[in-house]
């Protein structure tokens, strides 16, 4: 890895774990890359506090290539940080500048409980999906392209919203902690569907009132998620499941 | 299959705050409507007899009721949305940058409205409790005249501005945001819909400040 000339000061969050009082702790790190993803710049960081003898910074991490959701950092005051349309893996440290004070926090959510500094308990979302995010059918081998008749419309939507990586930014910008736009995108990619129609009142029935029980908020509608979103999952998913919900709840036997 | 309440789940209570606004909202459109009188500048006539109509029409009467219990539906539901949404994040950042994805408005719709309410307490008072007392003593009520006392004071003016700066704030988010929550969203008349929802609270509040102002200046005499 070649050095760069980037020194910061970096104010991260470190909590022992679940129960401990966390705070904002201070670090310098010298000599960084502008061409370092953010995430490297955490390697260099831990690197060098385990040279010091001091306990490394956790935080999640997986594929490194923006496709897993595993990343997430707040960073100076937004998750993954200033640049639309990505993870912190794929932030590089040319969008600060040398000499930055960078604050990094975790996700911060009653629902998200924090596994120690920058790594936090996701398991709520799956949960979510648990409830209802499935087709409970076998619906065998891919079939021919055009075996099962799919509006182009429908299909476009369906795939926008399974682009959704379950990264939790949603939740973590949302100033009531709403899991509105992760749901609202687990409900449309198989609602518009035909495998996903016979089970959909159940599923949205269901994936709400687990999102309720989990302590996530509710949606004040602005638009914060879907701007911070590195999928760029829209507003859209949230009406579909608003609609569902209602005519879900209306037809609704029991 | 679920067991929670529709009324008590999240987006049952955001349904409730969705419809009852835009319940409000058209109450608005008849309210700027009947006031707008004032601008026939014909000394209060037309003003006064809206006025009297409004005041005794049964069916403007039962409206009434359905009014104050659309406001306090919508004051009770927001109350309860903030409280379980200040649960889902008992810790709060350090340091957060809420300008870089949303309005401050859409942020602030629980100050705004606390401020309207304030607004609407002094508004009640001024207006409203003198002319029930009106018709229930059978007192002839000259609302005309009560009006431009009222508008005599700059402190009152102030105060009417403020709030009704509020209420345009309030508008701005609210009306489009009510869409998205009872589930209207598309590309083709999203865009259309939220231009519609900034002339209107822009017209609306315009119009209800100008009340105010030209009676204090003695342009509507």
């Amino acid at each position: 890895m070649s050095h760069g000339n980037m020194n910061l000061t970096l104010k991260v969050w470190k909590q022992k774990n679940k129960d401990a009082k966390g705070a904002l702790e201070t670090y310098q790190v010298k000599g960084i890359s502008p061409d370092m993803s953010f995430l490297e710049m955490f390697d260099v960081l831990n690197e060098q506090l385990i040279t010091e003898g001091k306990d490394p910074i956790a935080f999640d991490h997986d594929c490194r290539e923006g496709i897993c959701g595993m990343c997430s950092m707040f960073i100076n005051g937004r998750p993954h940080g200033p640049v639309k349309g990505v993870t912190t893996c794929q932030l590089h440290m040319r969008s600060f500048k040398d000499g930055d004070t960078i604050v990094v926090e975790p996700w911060r959510s009653t629902a998200f409980p924090i596994v120690k500094d920058l790594a936090v308990d996701r398991s709520a979302f799956d949960r979510v999906i648990a409830a209802g995010g499935f087709v409970s059918v076998n619906t065998g081998n891919a079939k021919d392209a055009n075996n099962i008749l799919i509006n182009k419309d429908d299909a476009d939507d369906a795939f926008n919203a399974a682009a959704c990586i379950g990264c939790g930014a949603c939740v973590a910008t949302c100033k009531n902690g709403s899991a509105m736009l992760f749901v609202s995108a687990k409900v449309s990619q198989l609602a518009l569907l035909p495998q996903g129609q016979i089970e959909k009142e159940a599923r949205v029935l269901s994936m709400v009132g687990q999102m309720d029980d989990e302590g996530f908020g509710a949606c004040s509608v602005t638009g914060a998620c879907e701007i911070e979103c590195p999928k760029g999952i829209s507003l859209e998913n949230i009406a579909r499941m608003n609609r569902e919900f209602l005519g879900a709840n209306i037809k609704s036997k029991h | 299959m679920s067991k929670e309440n529709f009324l008590q789940s999240s987006l049952g209570r955001k349904l409730v705050m969705g419809i009852t606004g835009l319940f409000l909202i058209t109450f608005l459109i008849v309210h700027v409507g009947c006031n707008a009188c004032i601008f026939a500048n014909d000394g209060g006539v037309l003003f006064n007899q809206v006025a009297d109509f409004m005041a005794h029409n049964f069916f403007i009467r039962v409206m009434e009721v359905v009014l104050f219990a659309g406001i306090f539906t919508h004051m009770i539901q927001a109350l309860l949305l903030t409280l379980k949404n200040q649960k889902a994040r008992p810790v709060k950042y350090a340091v957060t940058n809420g300008a870089a994805n949303s309005k401050w408005y859409s942020r602030s719709m629980g100050v705004l409205g606390s401020l309207l309410l304030m607004f609407f307490v002094i508004h009640w008072a001024h207006f409203w409790v003198p002319t029930k007392v009106a018709v229930f003593t059978g007192q002839p009520e000259n609302t005309f005249e009560h009006m431009k006392e009222i508008f005599s004071k700059e402190y009152v003016v102030t105060i009417y501005l403020l709030g009704i700066i509020s209420l345009c704030y309030h508008l701005l988010h609210g009306f489009p945001s009510a869409f998205q929550t009872v589930g209207l969203n598309n590309k083709k008349y999203t865009p259309l819909l939220k231009k519609t929802g900034a002339i209107f609270s822009i017209t609306v509040c315009l119009l209800f400040a100008a009340m105010p102002i030209t009676v204090y200046l003695g342009i509507i005499k």
